[in-house]
């Protein structure tokens, strides 16, 4: 399995969502180590189709597809489960992606 | 680092609101307390903290406290921070206090404004007396432990200092053209 985390600096929930990710891989038994991508610039933005800081992809596949395709350097909304806008993914997120890859479409 | 100090007086502006109309720091001179919030449509900081500045306005509404929401994101960039989407996502939300747009980014500017959201704090004379966010945890309300700017109202309204006067700004930077 594959995990990458792509973040941009400005926006300040990257190192709490990584802690995040780290710790629902521990607690899923997942080895795999993260591959941590540092967006800096507009271009790499659209290389790696990055729609907003955090982003996490299993094996390629984003845990939470976006609707839109803008690639910047921005932060990113997630929509929880309770409905509310967070800048973090939840937990939860994160472990349906670890459990069933598969199901995500790519991002 | 924030032009505005603590201790300073508020800088003047007249802005449009997304009622239409211009809206200026002294139609607010009767409050005994102005919150001048730099906030946008699109960020995720500003989209989690929201709710809290609704309810904060209309909690404290009877006690004549006035949250000032301004966008000052450059809409090319982020169209979502458009002053017509400003329009839709206050009427989307209810928002009880005015939203207004520093289209030329001066009043952000001036205030010394770099995060979304952020807040500058005014008592009755303008005097600038707490700047910083809004509580110490923008993903889960139910797990504040510090409520920052409620605080300082409170501290403000009854005429004394507030115990924490400056916190850092969390959120997105404000983009500039």
């Amino acid at each position: 399995m594959r995990v990458s985390f792509l973040y941009y600096e400005e926006c300040p929930s990257h190192d709490l969502a990584l802690e995040r990710l780290r710790e629902v891989m521990d607690e899923e038994g997942i080895p795999s180590e993260v591959e941590v991508f540092k967006v800096e610039t507009e271009d790499q933005a659209r290389q790696l189709r990055f729609v907003g800081s955090p982003t996490i992809r299993v094996d390629g596949q984003d845990i939470d597809p976006p609707s839109d395709s803008r690639y910047t350097l921005t932060c990113r909304a997630y929509r929880l489960e309770d409905g509310r806008i967070s800048p973090l993914p939840s937990k939860d997120m994160i472990q349906r992606a670890l459990r069933s890859p598969a199901k995500s479409r790519p991002g | 680092m924030a032009n505005l100090k603590l201790g300073d007086k508020a800088v003047s502006f007249e802005l449009p609101g997304v009622d239409d109309r211009r809206h200026a720091l002294e139609n607010y001179a009767d409050k005994e307390a102005v919150a001048v919030v730099f906030t946008c449509n699109h960020c995720p900081y500003a989209r989690a903290w929201e709710d809290r500045l609704i309810d904060i306005q209309a909690d404290y509404a009877a006690r004549c406290v006035q949250l000032v929401a301004i966008n000052a994101n450059d809409a090319k960039k982020y169209p979502d921070d458009s002053f017509p989407r400003m329009k839709e996502r206050s009427e989307k939300k209810g928002f009880n206090f005015p939203y207004l747009y520093d289209e030329s980014q001066k009043i952000a500017r001036a205030y010394g404004a770099e995060r979304i959201p952020e807040i500058f704090l005014f008592d009755k004379g303008g005097t600038l007396r707490y700047h910083g966010t809004v509580d110490d945890n923008y993903d889960d309300p139910a797990a504040v432990r510090n409520h920052y700017f409620i605080d300082a109202l409170e501290a403000v309204l009854e005429g004394s200092e507030p115990a924490t006067t400056e916190t850092a700004p969390v959120g997105c930077t404000i983009k500039w053209k």
